[in-house]
């Protein structure tokens, strides 16, 4: 059997796990791992400018595969620095692996240099953690922390590895296990079949259902069989924000998204359904509006991987626990032997509420006539130059909800935001992630000069490794979202929400090595555009786009309402 | 309501911080926890009670079953059970109310486990009630001293809560 140290085999565990790149940056308590990470050439680091934006890359690519992403960072500061990045992630449920190094075991407690306690700063927001005890360990300690990440209900997993467990003259035998049994940890495989006959029995005698999608459906592969179900019904489908692009959006069901930022169409149907059914979502607060007005007549289906996500918020009629992809297969079996249809009647009169619903509102804007872009309008010229095939990432605020309504996805992963956490500067390093594992796909960082400044430094980054993305900044000068607020609830009153003295965008990027464009108005969007994915298509670009300060989200629910409760702009209201 | 959970735990570094960190991220109760190696020394048994509508208690079983470690939990407050806590408590036994403090102990079955002049030592063991109940029999002004170990249980019959 072959000898290896501890940092060695942590490196040749990542290789049988099947990872390609790490993201990290290095220091003192894990410089025994980088030298055997030099040493080989089949894990490959990228080494970031900030170790937040490493737990972003890594997210990125997990949420654009499926597969957990791998951050490798030094103890102390190197491991606080991630918290963000794995709080993001344990939110959103991405499976991701965080290695920290970790002082000598013999001075954890001391106070030592870059000592911190990795183990308890990141219990809240971990799905589960490690700490090496034995160098003997960390074979079957990888082995378990990817199957946790990356099975039932995803997340974050951190291996804390004290740097005497890596020494590189203290070599043991290796062998990876190929299974891994955890006795107290058995996620559900499928559903309760008698709780799925139920459900499809109340699906079928609906008269005005919905359907619910959120991120669950994405993380569990289920998009087909959403799709094939809703088909087959001709039901109604919305998405959360995390779901976006689990169910095409340029489909005819489609009514986009629901909740606080959601359509017309979509809360309303939501409000006056009689049947929703719930797939892979929480019932998360910024969905449901006021939870005591929510849906009033409905009965709920919710089916999700995690028991504790199920009669959290919202009481529910039928809870089914269990794999949202395995559960769908088996309500369409179900649906077809029982060879019963919803009522036909019913169902067309829902439709023609639906449609007039939509044409109500239909997510219009004002244009301006005086040539500044509405942010709308720029997210909507960015969807036709990518031809909506672009993986978009985005920032926190007006621009993710801007994106979130105007760019329309047609496939599961691609629309990639920081949706539960609310991260600013997530954007740019997700995108890097996915862009480094894409090389030849479009990949947009959608963000604000508020945002894109927490994690600019990463621009560094991309130059080193090539990193082609492109970065569509809705600049109003404002952080936008809390601006909104500030007019709507605090009388205009806009405290600390103005940015001033913002660096000259144009001579940054260049600085950092890379291409800066300028859009002043509507005229230079196309054009930008155009040399963006053309001209330019190797470089990274950073679009600096000009936007109208002036303007809010809408729709925008009414606090403490019901979900049919909206501002529709600035002066409507339902 | 109260509740008595009962959890069956991996004995291992870490495990009480995570059970505990729970209930204090999410700003759930804890009354009292007890938590000891099994016969099984890769298990630990822990007890915790506390006090909750029926929907977060619901919500403390399902997050603590999402804890790796935890392997098994029972609500044992769902059925028939046994309930014990164990208190040593000193107490000012001076004068004509030394023999009355003895009489009260006997008939609350506790026992006398240290004597000075001055102070008895007493040992009580049952429901939390029955100890709550000896210190006010006593009268809470001749209490020194009380500690409580917190509730242990177990269900009553053939249920038993292992692997």
């Amino acid at each position: 059997m072959e000898l290896l140290s501890g940092g060695e085999m942590l490196i040749r565990s990542l290789h049988e796990e099947g990872v390609e790149y790490v993201y990290g940056y290095p220091g003192g308590s894990l410089l025994h791992v980088y030298d055997a990470l030099y040493r080989q050439d089949s894990v490959k680091h990228v080494l970031v400018r900030h170790e937040q934006a490493a737990a972003h890359m890594a997210d990125g690519y997990a949420r654009a595969t499926g597969k957990a992403g791998v951050v490798m960072v030094t103890s102390g500061p190197g491991a606080t620095n991630t918290i963000t990045g794995i709080a993001t992630a344990f939110t959103d449920s991405i499976p991701m692996v965080v290695i920290s190094g970790q002082v000598m075991s013999y001075l954890v407690g001391d106070d030592a240099f870059q000592e911190t306690d990795m183990m308890g700063i990141s219990r809240p927001v971990v799905k589960h953690s490690f700490s090496v005890k034995n160098p003997q360990d960390i074979p079957e300690i990888v082995r378990k922390a990817f199957y946790i990440a990356q099975s039932g209900r995803p997340g974050p997993v951190v291996i804390d590895i004290p740097k005497d467990m890596t020494i590189p003259s203290e070599r043991f035998e290796y062998s990876y296990p190929k299974k891994v049994k955890i006795r107290s940890y058995n996620p559900p495989q499928k559903g309760h079949s008698g709780q799925i006959r139920k459900a499809v029995e109340l699906l079928l005698a609906a008269k005005r259902p919905i359907i619910y999608a959120g991120g669950g459906v994405i993380l569990g592969k289920a998009s087909e069989q959403l799709r094939q179900l809703a088909r087959l019904l001709n039901y109604p489908v919305t998405n959360t924000l995390m779901g976006l692009g689990s169910y095409p959006a340029t489909d005819r069901q489609h009514l986009g998204m629901l909740g606080m930022h959601g359509t017309y169409e979509a809360n309303m149907v939501m409000h006056h359904s009689d049947l929703v059914l719930c797939v892979g979502a929480r019932f998360d607060d910024r969905v449901t509006n006021n939870t005591s007005k929510f849906c009033p007549d409905a009965k709920i289906v919710h089916i999700d991987i995690d028991p504790s996500s199920i009669a959290k918020t919202v009481s529910v009629d039928v809870p089914i626990v269990g794999p949202v992809d395995s559960v769908l297969d088996e309500m369409l079996e179900m649906i077809a032997e029982i060879g019963d249809k919803p009522d036909q009647q019913a169902l067309e009169s829902w439709w023609s509420q639906i449609e007039e619903w939509r044409k109500r509102h239909g997510m219009r804007y004002e244009k301006r006539d005086d040539g500044l872009l509405k942010p709308q309008e720029a997210i909507e010229g960015l969807y036709e130059a990518t031809k909506g095939d672009a993986f978009i990432t985005s920032d926190v605020g007006q621009h993710q909800m801007f994106a979130a309504q105007y760019y329309k996805f047609d496939k599961p992963n691609r629309w990639i935001n920081s949706g539960g956490l609310g991260t600013m500067g997530f954007g740019l390093p997700a995108a890097m992630g996915i862009k480094m594992n894409f090389p030849d796909d479009m990949v947009v960082c959608v963000t604000g000069e508020g945002s894109i400044q927490m994690n600019i430094q990463e621009l560094s980054t991309c130059l080193q490794y090539g990193i082609a993305v492109k970065i569509f900044c809705l600049n109003n000068g404002y952080l936008g979202m809390v601006r909104q607020w500030q007019d709507m609830n605090y009388e205009g009153r806009h405290s600390s929400s103005y940015m001033d003295s913002l660096p000259d965008w144009i001579k940054l990027v260049e600085a950092y090595g890379h291409v800066g464009i300028n859009v002043k108005d509507k005229s230079e969007l196309k054009g930008a555009l155009d040399d963006c994915f053309g001209k330019y298509k190797d470089r990274l670009v950073f679009v600096n786009v000009a936007v109208d300060p002036e303007e809010h989200v809408y729709p925008m629910q009414v606090p403490t309402g019901s979900m049919r409760d909206m501002w529709l702009s600035k002066t409507e209201r339902t | 309501m109260r509740h008595i959970i009962s959890i069956l735990l991996e004995n291992e570094p870490g495990a009480l911080a995570r059970v505990v960190g729970l209930f204090a991220q999410r700003s759930y109760n804890i009354e009292t926890l007890t938590v000891a190696p099994t016969e099984d020394p890769t298990l630990s048994r822990m007890t915790i009670t506390t006090v909750g509508s029926e929907r977060v208690i619901e919500q403390i079983t399902k997050q603590l079953n999402k804890l790796i470690e935890v392997v098994k939990l029972v609500d044992l407050s769902e059925g028939a059970h046994v309930e014990r806590e164990l208190m040593l408590i000193k107490v000012k036994a001076t004068g004509a109310q030394r023999a009355e403090i003895k009489r009260t102990a006997d008939i609350f079955r506790g026992q006398i486990v240290d004597v000075t002049a001055t102070v008895y030592t007493i040992q009580l063991t049952g429901e939390s009630s029955k100890l709550d109940a000896f210190i006010q029999a006593i009268g809470p002004n001749c209490v020194l001293e009380t500690v409580r170990t917190g509730v242990s249980g177990i269900a009553r019959g053939e249920k038993t809560l292992t692997l």
